[in-house]
């Protein structure tokens, strides 16, 4: 992704920054709590910008780290070093039992369920008697090195900011692999990264604790810069205020985090000893003023102030070519000719009273292009979805190579090699063609997340994306690589979703509607990449309204009319068939 | 525990669940119509209530003031946005809700705020002024940001809590403020004593739910935001403006919140910063409804202000925790019952 000078060098400029003479040491303490603020914005921007999750409920976590290392240190004498893993493991482990509660509510639920756990847990700070009620914990030992203790603002300056870019860093190589292609698919819906593998609740679940641990870490670190914690820093309206560090900043960029902690703590700093001194007077006048340039902010900048900051930079072309010679292991090979890849059996769907798929049977055999046509309406898409496990059919059976796999999620069904592109195209508009193709391959890598932030992945990444590379080429999008999905024509977008659907290896491939926005020889291409992927030994099953698209390519056709199949059989024979002109055209009168 | 007792605090979950519900009511309907999750729904509530009990104690609101004031920015926004096609008659529409209104209920508010105007004076100018603050509101602040996301919205909304909350301070101080009752008759039935606050209270809220149900279900302007809350572009298409619909609904939601606001104040001390609160266990409702279904949320808001009297009984340093976590089963529940119907989101 983004190459580490930049940041090198912003570390060395923070680095640099305490010994600068004439530094107001005030203004350490300033950097201190924007670091702080920057750790809990940065999971924010992870949870909230790119996966889509509004949380209000970080402020709880930060809770969790300050107040485990408290007792520990405190009641227990334990060095602030021991503390350090169990306060992570502490605000870790609520993230895991909030986050199965609540990563699975959707859309607008999120926000108020954390915002409602995030008060409650709120009050059962301030009213547990070993957490020191209101009054809180004080007296917590402060960081040490051998015999140097971190009490002042700029010693701890030092961990605060080690802890931020470092975990900017690890955020950024999460971000940047396999795990992170599936987070950020997360917030266009879960039916596309399902249909390739991602089990979005884990994905959801995994950002969740990881925005967790920052908090938990920033915690862990503000106890000890303030030696002492009370439940005031870890209420709702802290809880909010981080949310809108991020959104300020610019959620979908770890370094927006940054830049909106620096942002909104600067802010509020010089409100609260500038503004009385402008406008004496009773009251939070800087609070009122804050909220209103919050809202300002937000009319003028939607987005964040990092990209908008970053749209002033030159754009560098991102296009590092991966090496496309490494290789992932293919997938055995469908069995000859004339074996059975896909039975689909008397499969029928009810939605209430409509029927949309009636007691449909038809198979698809290996080697073979099966073409399922019929007029709007007709229950195309709802086969499809049935077929990849997106629906679940009311009744009958659907077999591949002999398997029933009925009750199957999507997940299960890439895995037995069928993959699909959709009617309606389901990319994320926010990342590269490639990045979405390499989402394709999702299964067949193997690196976790952890080996992901650590940079472990390396080797494994490397050929998931050079199968995507060569996907890419193979449909003839090389030049569109590395621009955004969502700045390609639709019909090219339908083909970006035929690589990415090529990623998987399939047997069978289904594609809905594949030339719909294609021109004349985009469509010819297409038909002749279709053939030879058939010769290779791959089938393709496709939804399809241009006839002259379908006469010429498909084996075998398929033909529907609300919910029932009318005919089946050749291209030649379904021309002259009755039935399916009376469909198609009507009857005479 | 004794049937007196128990009898009471029914009575008294009874009592504030109304409130949640017809808060729950408003944040439902500001939601459904314009995708803002309204936290400043407290900050109505709080305006309304001391709004009018500063005037029955014979002091001067400065929200009557903030009317004006925002009323004018609004106006400025309005000839900013139709600066390319100046239409007299828009314009004069305009200064005539933004500037003449306000600037008339300034000048009543004037006028009765030093005599101790009689209780329906001080509540109907409360509400008007709450009224005219929600739509300005609405106008300079969320119109502008229609076409953002959910969390842009929500984050605007956050603002302005924050900026209202502090001008709460600055109008009303940091003093609690009580009113006086609407109706202060009372009367007894067995051992329990109904004043003639509560049964306002219920009766209100009843009225209350009954005119939203007639109005969404009878009138072309409820059917309208209904069909906004339903599909924006579906019904600007069908030639409803989404701006109406959305003032609509904040006007509805600025109005029960300052009705909300002058039903407890007679109950209960209100300082500057209660109503976030109050907004909030409204919104524990709404989330249990779903923020769709209107039944459901008044039943839960009945549900919550019941846990919240027997839980201010019974373990009163938990009330709020318990009343907050009141929501993990639910959620529990909803979360097994997720639908897996795909959201297209942005």
């Amino acid at each position: 992704m983004q190459t580490r000078l930049p940041i090198l060098f912003f570390a060395l400029v923070m680095a640099a920054i305490p010994f600068v003479p004439g530094m107001p040491p005030f203004w350490i303490v300033l950097l201190d709590n924007i670091g702080l603020a920057a750790l809990v914005a940065m999971g924010l921007v992870l949870l909230t910008g790119v996966g889509g999750l509004t949380s209000f409920g970080q402020a709880a976590f930060v809770g969790f780290g300050a107040y485990t290392t408290a007792v520990l240190s405190t009641a227990y004498g334990l060095s602030p070093w021991l503390t350090l893993p169990l306060s992570l493991l502490v605000s870790g482990l609520f993230s895991v039992l909030l986050g199965l509660i609540t990563v699975r509510l959707s859309g607008h639920y999120l926000p108020l369920g954390t915002l409602a756990w995030g008060l409650g847990l709120f009050y059962l700070f301030s009213k547990l008697e070993f957490l020191g009620r209101n009054d809180g914990i004080s007296a917590i030992p402060p960081l040490s090195i051998g015999s140097f203790k971190m009490l002042d603002p700029g010693s701890i300056y030092y961990a605060v900011w080690a802890a931020v870019i470092l975990s900017a860093l690890v955020t950024m190589n999460l971000l940047d692999s396999r795990t992170g292609r599936a987070i950020r698919a997360l917030r266009r819906g879960h039916v596309a990264a399902e249909a390739f593998g991602v089990h979005t609740p884990r994905a959801k679940l995994l950002v969740f604790i990881h925005a967790a641990v920052l908090a938990g870490l920033s915690g862990w670190l503000y106890a000890h810069m303030q030696r002492a914690v009370n439940p005031t820093p870890f209420g709702a309206q802290a809880g909010i205020e981080y949310l809108f560090i991020a959104v300020v900043g610019g959620a979908g960029y770890v370094w927006g985090g940054v830049l909106g902690a620096a942002i909104v703590v600067i802010l509020k700093e010089v409100l609260q000893s500038y503004l009385p001194l402008i406008l004496p007077g009773s009251g939070q006048v800087e609070t009122i003023v804050f909220g209103i340039m919050l809202v300002a902010l937000l009319q003028l900048a939607p987005g964040g102030v990092w990209p908008w900051l970053m749209s002033f930079l030159p754009q560098k072309a991102n296009g590092k070519k991966p090496d496309t010679s490494l290789t992932l292991p293919a997938r055995a090979r469908a069995p000859g000719q004339g074996n059975v890849l896909l039975q689909v059996e008397k499969a029928r769907k009810q939605f209430g009273g409509v029927i949309a798929v009636n007691n449909v049977s038809f198979d698809v055999q290996a080697r073979e292009i099966v073409a399922l046509i019929g007029p709007n309406g007709a229950g195309k898409s709802t086969t499809f979805n049935l077929i990849t496990g997106v629906l679940s059919a009311t009744s009958g059976s659907i077999s591949v190579l002999g398997r029933k796999v009925d009750k199957a999620p999507p997940q299960e069904i890439v895995k037995l090699g069928i993959s699909r592109t959709f009617q309606h195209v389901k990319l994320v508009p926010d990342m590269t063609v490639f990045e979405n193709v390499a989402i394709g391959a999702h299964l067949r890598g193997h690196s976790g997340p952890v080996s992901s932030m650590l940079r472990l992945d390396r080797a494994d990444e490397a050929k998931l994306l050079a199968e995507a590379a060569r996907q890419i080429e193979r449909v003839g999008l090389a030049d569109q690589m590395h621009q955004l999905a969502g700045s390609l024509s639709l019909g090219q977008q339908r083909i970006v979703e035929i690589a990415r659907a090529l990623c998987v290896d399939p047997m069978l491939l289904l594609l809905d509607e594949p030339a719909a926005g294609l021109r004349h020889m985009e469509k010819q291409r297409l038909a002749a990449l279709l053939r030879e992927l058939r010769d290779g030994g791959m089938s393709v099953l496709l939804v399809e309204h241009d006839m002259g698209f379908v006469m010429n390519l498909a084996d075998r056709i398929v033909v529907l009319d609300f919910g029932t199949k009318i005919a089946e059989g050749t291209p030649a024979t379904i021309k002259t068939n009755p039935e399916v002109i009376k469909a198609y055209l009507g009857v005479a009168a | 525990m004794n049937t007196t007792i128990l009898l009471f605090l029914v009575q008294d979950g009874i009592t504030n669940g109304a409130i949640y519900a017809l808060l729950g009511l408003a944040l439902v309907l500001v939601f459904a119509v314009t995708r803002v999750i309204l936290i400043p729904q407290g900050e109505f509530v709080t305006y309304g209530a001391l709004t009018y009990a500063s005037l029955a104690s014979g002091q001067m609101p400065g929200t009557a003031k903030l009317a004006l004031a925002m009323g004018i920015v609004a106006f400025a926004f309005d000839l900013v946005a139709a600066r390319k096609a100046l239409h007299g008659r828009l314009i004069a529409r305009s200064f005539l809700t933004n500037i003449v209104l306000p600037g008339i209920v300034l000048a009543v508010t004037l006028y009765f705020a030093g005599q101790k105007p009689p209780v329906a004076v001080s509540m109907a100018l409360s509400l008007v002024i709450v009224a005219l603050i929600g739509l300005s509101l609405y106008r300079i602040v969320f119109q502008p940001l229609a076409h953002t996301s959910v969390l842009v919205l929500l984050i605007a909304s956050v603002g302005v809590h924050l900026a209202l909350q502090g001008l709460g301070l600055l109008f009303f101080g940091a003093e609690g403020q009580r009113g006086p009752a609407v109706l202060s008759t009372a009367f007894t039935a067995g051992s329990l004593r109904f004043t003639g606050q509560s049964i306002t209270v219920y009766g209100i809220t009843i009225a209350f739910i009954v005119g939203l149900w007639l109005f969404f279900g009878l009138t072309l302007y409820g059917k309208a935001l209904r069909a906004t809350a339903v599909n924006r572009l579906g019904a600007r298409l069908a030639g409803i403006r989404t701006t109406l619909s959305g003032q609509i609904a904040f006007l509805l939601a600025s109005v029960i919140g300052a009705l909300s606001g002058i039903l407890i104040v007679p109950i209960t001390t209100l300082y500057y910063d209660s109503g976030f609160l109050i907004g909030l266990k409204g919104f524990v409702a709404a989330i249990i409804g779903g923020l769709v279904s209107y039944p459901l949320t008044a039943a839960a808001a009945l549900v919550v202000g019941l846990v919240e009297a027997f839980s201010s009984f019974y373990a009163s340093n938990y009330k709020e925790v318990i009343v907050f976590m009141l929501l993990i089963p639910v959620l529990l529940l909803r979360s097994f019952a997720a639908p897996a119907v795909e959201e297209e989101k942005d």
